[in-house]
């Protein structure tokens, strides 16, 4: 389930996973069985546009319209979207 | 005086009723069982607590007992809280679970059904749980796994089942299990009713981890494997549940605030109940949730001790069973003066398990309750 290829497969969310923000803790966190991981706001701006099946193209693309002016964008969200593949965070999605 | 504190309850414990259909020995519930459920919340009374902790930051939500499966309203209860935003726990015997409940229970929102195992085969569970649920929990799990339901195994281990974590894990990894539990049961309750004939000794540990590790090492990334050791063989005790007011948030049936399971055997405290209070203010104000909150209440040795914010002092329930006294240090600690106490308990279990030793053990049910009950009564009249 793990085992894709980040620069040209489809992705999501993995469902097994509970996105939301939290307002005790003003942060956004994801849910797990009987865990939570809280996240940096960078972090949740990028797991925040995987709800919806979507490429990493497709994330960057939609960050460089969001945030023009932040650098070196496309490298953090590769850096952060294999990490969040090995940890399946997010999942392949079959076309 | 307000004593709010910058904790947050993230968890909170819903032990939705006492009732039970499995009669295990090692159960953490008080022995004075009631045996009528007339007293319990109710489903707007329980969807009331539950608002009330999520507003105070609580996430996850976990339905428990008794048999959580035996409440009609589960159903209800969980889309209401996910509604509420809760991650939704299930922590069942898998009895009154069917193919078609998963399915509803998944659709109104459950996140991970957690299953206990009281045996490694249809003999010893029904043997060690007092329900033929052997095949039945099986099929359950299978269906959980099938129907793509975040899916935990709970073994729950002591002197009567070490011995088999090897076929446990086997069936585990046959099933497809990705999370599986290997806890040893604590001694409260009837736990502590039956420790005698449920704690291990320290070879039956060192061989159920031994296997275990091997268990970890061949299917690794497929199966993550937790072992809990019963703590008595420890140095150092284990935090009260993450700290004693800090994380976690238990409702009994009847709808006492617990800041542990346990805490009901400590004489002297008075349980707050949400028919009467605010989860807030009980959270923040109670003398309950202040006792033991941070480190103020503590005795020497903890007192001076350089480690007293690691472990907080270990276990309160603890330290009132074994010294009397809920403010000493758990005298699971090396440092506790009433160490030798734990040594003494310990060193009796350094004997090979017998089968016949299972006809000792007090099983459950109402009708041991009531025994047990009348036994205490003699005794003190």
């Amino acid at each position: 389930m793990s085992e894709f290829n980040l620069e040209t497969a489809s992705f999501k969310l993995n469902p097994r996973y509970q996105y939301q923000w939290e307002e005790a803790q003003q942060c956004h966190v994801l849910l797990y069985p009987e865990g939570l991981i809280k996240l940096s706001g960078s972090a949740a701006e990028i797991l925040q546009r995987c709800q919806q099946p979507t490429t990493m193209a497709a994330v960057v693309g939609e960050l460089n319209t969001a945030f023009p002016e932040a650098e070196g964008l496309a490298n953090d969200v590769k850096e952060f979207l294999a990490d969040a593949q090995q940890q399946v965070w997010i999942v392949q999605v079959s076309d | 005086m307000d004593k709010t504190t910058s904790h947050i309850p993230m968890w909170l414990l819903a032990e939705l009723t006492f009732a039970c259909p499995v009669q295990c020995s090692y159960c953490s519930n008080p022995l004075e069982l009631s045996a009528s459920r007339k007293n319990e919340l109710s489903t707007e009374e329980w969807i009331r607590v539950m608002r009330q902790a999520r507003k105070l930051g609580a996430v996850q939500l976990g339905f428990s007992g008794g048999e959580p499966l035996v409440r009609t309203d589960l159903e209800e209860l969980v889309v209401e809280a996910k509604s509420l935003g809760y991650y939704i726990n299930l922590i069942t015997s898998s009895i009154g679970l069917t193919a078609e409940k998963i399915t509803t229970l998944k659709e109104a929102g459950l996140g991970h059904i957690q299953i206990s195992f009281q045996g490694s085969n249809r003999e010893s569970n029904q043997l060690l749980g007092g329900t033929d649920s052997f095949d039945h929990k099986v099929a359950m799990t299978k269906e959980v796994i099938k129907q793509e339901l975040a899916l935990g195994l709970n073994f729950v281990l002591h002197r009567q089942n070490l011995h088999q974590v090897e076929e446990f894990l086997t069936m585990a990894q046959s099933l497809g299990a990705e999370f599986v539990e290997l806890a040893n049961c604590q001694y409260y309750g009837w736990g502590l009713h039956n420790r005698e004939h449920l704690l291990p000794s320290q070879e039956q540990l060192i061989d159920a981890e031994r296997v275990t590790n091997e268990f970890r090492e061949k299917y690794k990334g497929d199966m993550d494997i937790f072992f809990v050791a019963p703590d008595y063989y420890d140095d150092r005790p284990k935090k009260c549940s993450n700290g004693w007011g800090t994380t976690f948030m238990t409702v009994n049936p009847e709808g006492e605030v617990l800041p542990c399971q346990a805490a009901k055997v400590i004489p002297g405290l008075e349980f707050p109940n949400v028919r009467d209070n605010d989860l807030k203010d009980i959270w923040h104000n109670s003398d309950l949730f202040n006792r033991f909150r941070g480190t103020d209440w503590m005795t020497e040795p903890c007192k001076s001790c350089p480690e007293k914010e690691i472990d907080l002092g270990g276990c309160r329930c603890q330290a009132l069973m074994l010294t009397g006294d809920a403010t000493n240090a758990d005298p699971v600690c090396s440092l506790s003066p009433h160490h030798d106490e734990v040594l003494r308990i310990t060193a009796k279990a350094q004997r090979p398990y017998e089968e016949e030793e299972t006809q000792k053990l007090v099983f459950r049910n109402p009708g041991n309750s009531k025994k047990i009950r009348a036994e205490k009564s003699e005794l003190t009249e």
